[in-house]
């Protein structure tokens, strides 16, 4: 019983990092990606150098690994947080890391929308803002929700890895119990219940991706 | 209506300076037709994509409803466009909006409320039989129905004008014919002025009053279109005709053709009826009065406008010396007489 009410918290420590960091790298990403797509050489806010730099973070932030971002940007979770334990403690690093690769995704979601569309809202009258909202991002859509998905499940999975240094969740519940107390049946069970989160992510974004796509 | 004035498009490539456009010239008046053929690679896209500045032109003047379009601020811009409507060769429908969502884009573009799009959207959907389709999404509907719910969409913000970019060529022949009837129709019913490009002279054939070929960037005959069929002045012209009603002979007689007359033989012809000749009984006339034996081979004659124009391919059979006679008195005429080839007379024709 005591090891269920551990898996259970746990869980939710989980589910709320991943949450949480996945929210506020979207707010970040999704701007992030239009403005990357938009800025492009030939695009309707076409602008080299910013591109330049944009897609420069972006591969610069992504080829740091995981466990390093997360030792490297303690400073910066102190002055957030106030802390560099804990739950609240790892969104930091998980949002970090989430930013430029939804970024990334949402780039390539919107390269994939047929040119003649811009066109054609561009004939109709619209202006750079209403192509964006009206035109890119509601037929980009499934692309945006199946690179979410991926980018929650590969949080889900970075997640465990904060537990690693005390950020809680399934985890530091998997390394504390089912590692350095042997617990192989803790162990299990965390293996489980991340198997039935990311089975239950990928099925959600899947049937929402495909919701949109009206084919 | 629109109005294009030394119109230049030059481009910028890795191998040096490419002329698109020269000097292009072109008036299309209020509620008229107004169709540019041309082979791929001519530069028909370019010039009607210049008309609502898609394209930047290199120097010239666009002026459409008595706007200069050249001269206007981004915001003026956006204003004018509203009023030129577009269709395109793939349609560019939103795959994610639903056939009445499409239609009313540039209605929530140019911020118009609920009740004022549906009032607007409504007889757009039956003017072009799509009311049983409204909630259908594209990747429900044809070809046909596709390019129907643009026009749809291209007609919604009440435009004067109507630029149409290949908006046949990706459908089948009858598909065709029933969009450009469409089109003739909003024209009747709307008084739209349209300007479209093509590559098919079927085009031009059932739906254009005035037409221009665009060859290499120049616009190098313009004519109505009855006119254009009777009298082409240009052999380019004359190809697109001919390709038009492409004729060929049959391959028995293909195999015997002789390039030049010799004993026992007779000649085949091509005659062009053009000026009005196409609705007088010539063929009976020469078969009467010189006593020859005409076999005709191909016939066709095609009603465009008032016009008829006719090209018929025959063989003349008869006394050697009633035959030359008989080409000149169609030359009389006023018919256009080739000599093809002549066929040995022991050949079954």
């Amino acid at each position: 019983m005591f090891q269920m009410t551990l898996l259970f918290n746990a869980t939710l420590e989980t589910i709320y990092m991943v949450f949480v960091s996945g929210v506020v790298a979207a707010l970040i990403g999704l701007p992030w990606g239009v403005v990357l797509y938009t800025s492009r050489k030939g695009n309707i806010l076409a602008h080299p150098l910013l591109y330049q730099v944009l897609a420069a973070v972006v591969n610069m932030t992504r080829s740091i690994p995981f466990i390093i971002l997360m030792i490297a940007v303690i400073p910066i979770t102190r002055v957030l947080v106030g802390s560099s334990i804990g739950t609240n403690a790892a969104i930091v690093p998980l949002s970090l890391c989430a930013m430029p690769f939804i970024a990334r995704v949402v780039e390539n979601a919107l390269l994939e929308v047929d040119t003649g569309l811009i066109e054609a809202a561009t004939a109709m009258g619209a202006s750079v803002w209403q192509i964006v909202c009206k035109i890119l991002i509601p037929e980009a859509r499934p692309g945006i929700i199946n690179g979410l998905t991926l980018t929650v499940v590969s949080l889900i999975g970075y997640s465990a890895m904060a537990g690693a240094v005390g950020g809680g969740g399934l985890g530091d519940l998997a390394i504390r119990y089912g590692y350095q107390r042997f617990d192989s049946k803790v162990m299990l069970m965390t293996i489980v219940v991340i198997i039935i989160l990311v089975q239950a992510m990928q099925l959600f974004g899947d049937k929402l991706a495909k919701w949109y796509a009206h084919k | 209506m629109i109005t294009l004035e030394h119109l230049y498009k030059n481009y910028m490539t890795s191998r040096g300076p490419i002329t698109a456009l020269r000097d292009i010239n072109v008036q299309v008046n209020s509620g008229e037709i107004f169709g540019i053929i041309g082979k791929s690679g001519a530069g028909k896209s370019t010039l009607i994509r210049c008309v609502n500045l898609l394209e930047k032109p290199s120097s010239g003047n666009i002026i459409v409803a008595g706007q200069e379009l050249t001269a206007l601020s981004v915001a003026e811009l956006r204003a004018a466009r509203r009023k030129i409507g577009m269709i395109f060769q793939h349609f560019n429908l939103l795959s994610s909006r639903n056939v009445y969502d499409n239609i009313a884009l540039p209605l929530e573009l140019a911020g118009y409320t609920q009740k004022q799009m549906a009032d607007t959207i409504m007889p757009l959907l039956e003017l072009t039989h799509l009311t049983d389709k409204k909630t259908a999404y594209p990747a429900q509907l044809s070809g046909g129905q596709k390019q129907r719910v643009a026009i749809a969409r291209a007609l919604a913000s009440k435009p004067q004008v109507l630029l149409s970019d290949e908006a046949t060529s990706a459908l089948d022949p009858e598909t065709t014919l029933t969009i450009l009837q469409l089109l003739k129709n909003i024209r009747d019913t709307l008084n739209l002025t349209i300007l479209l490009i093509t590559h098919e002279m079927s085009v031009i054939k059932s739906c254009c009053d005035r037409v221009a070929i665009l060859q290499e960037g120049e616009l190098i005959e313009e004519n109505e279109v009855g006119e254009f069929f009777t009298h082409p002045k240009t052999d380019i012209a004359k190809n697109f005709i001919t390709s038009s009603v492409l004729q060929h002979l049959p391959a028995a007689i293909e195999r015997h053709l002789l390039a030049l007359e010799q004993p026992d033989t007779h000649p085949i012809l091509r005659l062009w009826f053009l000026q009005g000749t196409a609705t007088q009984p010539i063929i009976s006339e020469i078969s009467q009065q010189f006593n020859l034996h005409i076999n005709i081979l191909q016939a066709n004659v095609e009603y465009i406008k008032n016009h008829a124009m006719g090209i018929m391919m025959i063989a003349l059979k008869g006394e050697n010396l009633k035959i030359q006679p008989a080409i000149h008195y169609l030359k009389q005429r006023s018919v256009q007489v080739e000599v093809i080839g002549y066929v040995p007379n022991d050949i079954a024709v």
